[in-house]
């Protein structure tokens, strides 16, 4: 599934639990330059509702998708500015 | 609304241009007064040293910074222990005083109790790969997040602010907590 989008980094955070999915997404999406995608690869469930909290309340980023997969959740950023 | 008629209307009504420069002013005091452009902004006031308290402000600055707010965190009391470097590597859990340990208080108050429950928590953060104290610190200060240590107690509880984490902001008292608190969207006290 991970060919939808044209990836531009991939960050895994499997095995981390909150804060560190955001926190270490938000770096990564940092060092990233405008359009570019980020993949996140976590095993936190929580990572699935922090991650669009984020996402909604953060300028400059859009969650373009999210899947549950084997025990992974994979998670899809957009930098738009 | 007044039934008197003015003596002499067209004397005093503002030009198109007066009210115009007039919403202009008013539409510049409004967007400063809901301060959009001036960036999200949260203050926490930690208090507490144990190593299950030092956690939420820590989480909440780091996580308030990755949504882009300018966070201060302001340590005050046993929240300084959070700062030194080498005891927040070793903050301990009490066993007395909460009702949820497997332990009874009298059985938790025996001497080496704390030591005991303390080693649990800190297995337990081990395996779950949860956030150490000191990642968290580190990371919070790597996103600009400004940790903040009171004067005051500094100098109460004899600290040496050479064993502060480096870039922990030093000389800060209530006033300086104050003035953030009032600046900011969001405030905690921990």
């Amino acid at each position: 599934m991970s060919a939808e989008f044209d990836i531009a980094e991939t960050l895994d955070v499997k095995g981390a639990s909150c804060p560190m999915p955001v926190v270490k997404t938000k770096s990564a999406i940092d060092d990233l330059s405008e359009d570019a995608v980020l993949e996140v690869l976590a095993t936190d469930a929580g990572s699935m509702s922090d991650i669009d909290g984020w996402a909604s309340g953060t300028e400059g980023v859009e969650l373009l998708d999210q899947e549950e997969g084997d025990d992974v959740y994979r998670h899809y950023v957009r930098k738009t500015e | 609304m007044s039934t008197d008629t003015p003596d002499a209307p067209g004397d005093e009504m503002p030009s198109r241009a007066e009210l115009a420069a007039r919403v202009d002013e008013l539409e510049d005091a409004l967007a400063e007064a809901t301060g959009e452009d001036d960036g999200k902004k949260m203050s926490i006031i930690a208090t507490k040293g144990t190593l299950d308290m030092a956690y939420p402000p820590l989480i909440l600055a780091s996580t308030a910074a990755a949504f882009g707010y300018e966070v201060t965190v302001f340590h005050t009391f046993w929240g300084l222990e959070i700062l030194h470097e080498e005891r927040s590597k070793d903050l301990k859990l009490s066993s007395v005083g909460n009702p949820n340990m497997p332990v009874p208080n009298a059985v938790a108050a025996l001497p080496g109790m704390d030591r005991v429950t303390t080693k649990m928590m800190e297995k337990k953060i081990a395996d779950n790969d949860t956030a150490t104290i000191e990642e968290l610190v580190e990371t919070s200060l790597d996103m600009g997040v400004e940790f903040q240590a009171c004067q005051m107690t500094i100098d109460l509880m004899d600290y040496d602010e050479a064993e502060f984490y480096d870039g922990v902001t030093t000389g800060v008292g209530a006033a300086t907590a104050l003035q953030d608190m009032a600046d900011a969207d969001i405030q905690l006290l921990v």
